[in-house]
């Protein structure tokens, strides 16, 4: 049963991710008055399977001075990692991890950076060599307020399944400024424009994948929007979490389509102000959220013992 | 299908098929000089996987075990990076040297010449009309300035005057260049800090402008319109009202870029206080244009020189106060606005009237003209042929072209050839300020940098 639902999942996502792809393209198209993908398929929407195929089809090409074991390791880890995070969405079929997927959740996005810093570093070039500085760097730097800003909801939902919904949903007017800074958070955490300092086109042409070309870039690419798609999944189960599925999946595809409307409408941010964005202004913000989620938690204690 | 196609053809074995038919060796063979050059091939590299010393004297010393005893005094290089000249921020062929400090720029060398070609010297070598495209050529996003510049020249040279309409009909199309040069630039700008979307956005109007050069001389980019003595040909019937259609539009369109960029929080950031240059630095380095207004210096020729009608038009001259990037990109903007003034005013200003002048020794007659008089005929062939002759003079014709002041140094001997064609071409002199205005910036600002510099490498390297 584990092998015939962790293959639905991985064949799930991976249709999902195609089109995900093809629906960035699209929204991007719009945005920017044309018309996107159009010819492959009716509407395009065969296009994502196109590009696989071409890009699956490619000579695979390595660097004649890169470390070629790990050259190749890198998008694999990479693209593992990716799939390897779904475990832990709350399907009916999924393996019962859910009282831990907080933990899972973090632990596998702190090995992530290492596909990032692999593909840099052993590409042997000065442009991904920057790009993969920067990623690592960004990525850990947003971990630590991505955790604090997790913990809030996660003290409320574990307040509402434990006592009522009723006390969980009152101090839900904290959730509001906390989720825009999630949702930034989440942008900076997947490398998405406008934070995409590990791939900026026009400063490091391509950044930590410079050098990869055909198959390894599109297993690169696979484990990029895999993370996007779930970080939007995270949004909602944290966040907005409901048991109607249609629901569910409705808001995956709303937070994901807040991805694309950032990346049509903002410039890139520099990576120093991202940094102290991250250091000096979520951090700090996160912690203060903790603080007042956990005093209201203390008033809600009070009351529930007076009552 | 192309991938499709290699594996079938893979897959069938049609490479065994062929080697069995050609068993006796190809009909021809082709020996290349390059084949004798050795190359390091797998064999050579071969001792190298494992550790490997090789000596030939047996009397040399053998490095410490230690090496670092040796190691007291060590070089440290900072990372030289090669940005350009493939690289998607270099407008071009910009091959910049970036000597960096992690992500701190050291020094910025920009090397330039790779788009040379030798267009001065080519100029000496063509008649006066001959010459005229290659300014197109120079400024591939500006190219009816470039062209005025010239044709400016050579008008004070011949010391001939322009009719009315042709001087308007040069200034309605200056201010549209200048349009369509200040919506690449400023596209071009955003999509190097990150933003995608105003370029496409602008670019949709841009073409509408490509079509309106199109309209009037034939061709989208280099149009060769302005000619010494006025332009080639009128304006064909419904253009001015397609053009007055346009403007009527753009300033909306400028209001949406205006709304993505210019309080864009981010976009402030990249761009307030980068790449700063005073006043005074501005003037020493030779700046013009954007660049030195932005530095708050009131230099505009078109306002201080006027030449062809602006002396007619009202508009005003931005100018900014910090010198940064953010100022320059707000002027390029203005630019745009006061622009679409000059053409509505141009169009509702514009003359009756020839569009040359109607000394046929300098201009060619119009070409019903030549079919019926034997005369016209006669000029029309000399003038295609061996051009016109310029007095002897010297001249200096600079025109505010939207990138800076593009001058035209023009030395005639008498001949129908210039002796000599300095062109002035305006940023090759803000390059050459680029380590000065980028040292001490990240790595992301020098690629926001050069997109405010507004270079083009068909003018910088000529």
């Amino acid at each position: 049963m584990l092998w015939v639902t962790s293959i639905f999942t991985i064949v799930c996502v991976l249709i999902a991710v195609a089109f995900y792809t093809l629906y960035e393209r699209k929204i991007l198209g719009y945005i920017q008055i044309r018309k996107g993908p159009k010819s492959v398929g009716f509407w395009g929407i065969l296009q994502p399977f196109a590009d696989a195929v071409k890009l699956f089809l490619n000579e695979l090409i390595l660097p004649m001075k890169s470390n070629k074991v790990l050259f190749m390791m890198a998008p694999i880890l990479g693209f593992s990692l990716a799939l390897f995070l779904w475990v832990i969405y709350p399907s009916v079929y999924c393996i019962k991890f859910i009282s831990f997927s907080l933990l899972i959740f973090l632990c596998i996005s702190a090995i992530n950076v290492y596909c990032i810093l692999l593909a840099g570093w052993t590409s042997n070039s000065k442009y991904a060599f920057l790009g993969a500085l920067r990623a690592s760097a960004q990525t850990i730097s947003y971990e630590v307020s991505m955790l604090f800003i997790l913990i809030v909801p996660v003290l409320l939902i574990f307040e509402t399944n434990m006592e009522m919904a009723l006390k969980g949903y009152s101090v839900m007017f904290l959730m509001f400024p906390l989720l825009l800074v999630w949702f930034t958070t989440t942008l900076a955490e997947t490398n998405r424009a406008p934070f995409d300092f590990a791939e900026g086109e026009s400063e490091l042409v391509s950044g930590f994948n410079v050098e990869y070309g055909g198959g390894l870039f599109a297993l690169l690419f696979l484990a990029e929007y895999a993370n996007i798609i779930f970080m939007s999944t995270m949004s909602m189960i944290w966040f907005f979490y409901n048991n109607n599925s249609f629901l569910f999946v409705l808001g995956i595809v709303f937070f994901s389509t807040f991805y694309l409307f950032a990346r049509g409408a903002y410039p890139r941010h520099r990576y120093d102000l991202l940094m102290m964005l991250c250091w000096k202004s979520f951090l700090p913000f996160g912690i203060c959220m903790l603080f007042l989620c956990l005093l209201c938690w203390l008033i809600m204690m009070y009351f529930n013992y007076i009552f | 299908m192309a991938a499709l196609g290699t594996v079938i053809r893979k897959a069938t074995s049609l490479g065994i098929l062929k080697n069995t038919l050609l068993r006796h060796g190809p009909v021809c063979t082709s020996v290349r000089p390059a084949s004798h050059v050795w190359y390091p091939d797998k064999d050579y590299w071969e001792p190298y996987k494992k550790p490997y010393f090789y000596c030939e004297d047996p009397d040399v010393k053998l490095p410490p075990y230690n090496l670092r005893e040796h190691d007291a005094e060590r070089e440290v290089h900072n990372i030289v990076m090669n940005f350009g000249p493939q690289h998607p921020a270099a407008h071009g062929v910009l091959r910049l040297v970036l000597t960096l400090q992690g992500e701190n720029v050291v020094r910025a060398d920009p090397h330039i010449g790779l788009l040379h070609r030798g267009t001065e010297k080519l100029i000496e070598y063509k008649t006066y009309t001959q010459a005229l495209p290659y300014f197109d050529r120079l400024d591939y996003v500006s190219m009816m300035c470039s062209e005025q510049a010239y044709c400016l020249a050579i008008e004070k040279l011949l010391n001939i005057e322009v009719p009315p309409r042709a001087k308007m009909i040069r200034t309605l199309f200056g201010e549209i260049t200048r349009v369509l040069n200040h919506i690449m630039s400023i596209g071009s700008h955003a999509l190097d800090v990150g933003a995608m979307t105003p370029l496409f956005w602008l670019f949709e109007e841009r073409e509408k402008l490509m079509e309106f050069y199109e309209r009037v001389s034939g061709a989208r980019l280099h149009a060769a319109y302005f000619r010494p003595g006025g332009v080639t040909l009128d304006m064909p019937m419904g253009l001015m009202e397609d053009i007055y259609e346009w403007a009527s539009k753009f300033s909306q369109r400028l209001d949406e870029v205006d709304d993505l960029l210019t309080e864009n929080r981010i976009w402030k950031a990249r761009t307030i206080d980068i790449g700063v240059i005073s006043a005074e630095e501005a003037m020493t380095y030779g700046f013009s244009g954007v660049m030195l207004r932005g530095s708050g210096i009131k230099w505009d020729v078109r306002k201080v020189q006027p030449y062809d009608s602006y002396a007619e038009v009202d508009f005003d001259v931005p100018v900014g106060n910090r010198g940064d990037c953010y100022d320059r990109y707000l002027i390029r903007m203005e630019e745009m606005r006061q622009s679409l003034r000059i053409i509505l005013q141009c169009m509702n200003k514009m003359p009756q009237g020839e569009i040359k002048t109607d000394d046929n020794k300098v201009t060619p007659p119009r070409r019903a003209e030549m079919k019926d008089s034997m005369e016209s005929l006669i000029h029309h062939f000399k003038l295609f042929t061996e051009g016109f002759q310029v007095p002897p003079g010297t001249t200096y014709s600079a025109v505010e072209a939207p990138k800076g002041e593009f001058g035209v140094y023009l030395i005639s001997d008498g001949t129908n050839k210039p002796y000599r064609c300095k062109i002035k071409a305006p940023g090759f002199a803000h390059l050459a300020a680029l380590d000065k205005l980028s040292k001490k910036h990240m790595l992301a600002d020098v690629v926001a940098i050069i997109g405010t510099l507004d270079i083009v490498f068909g003018e910088v390297d000529r």
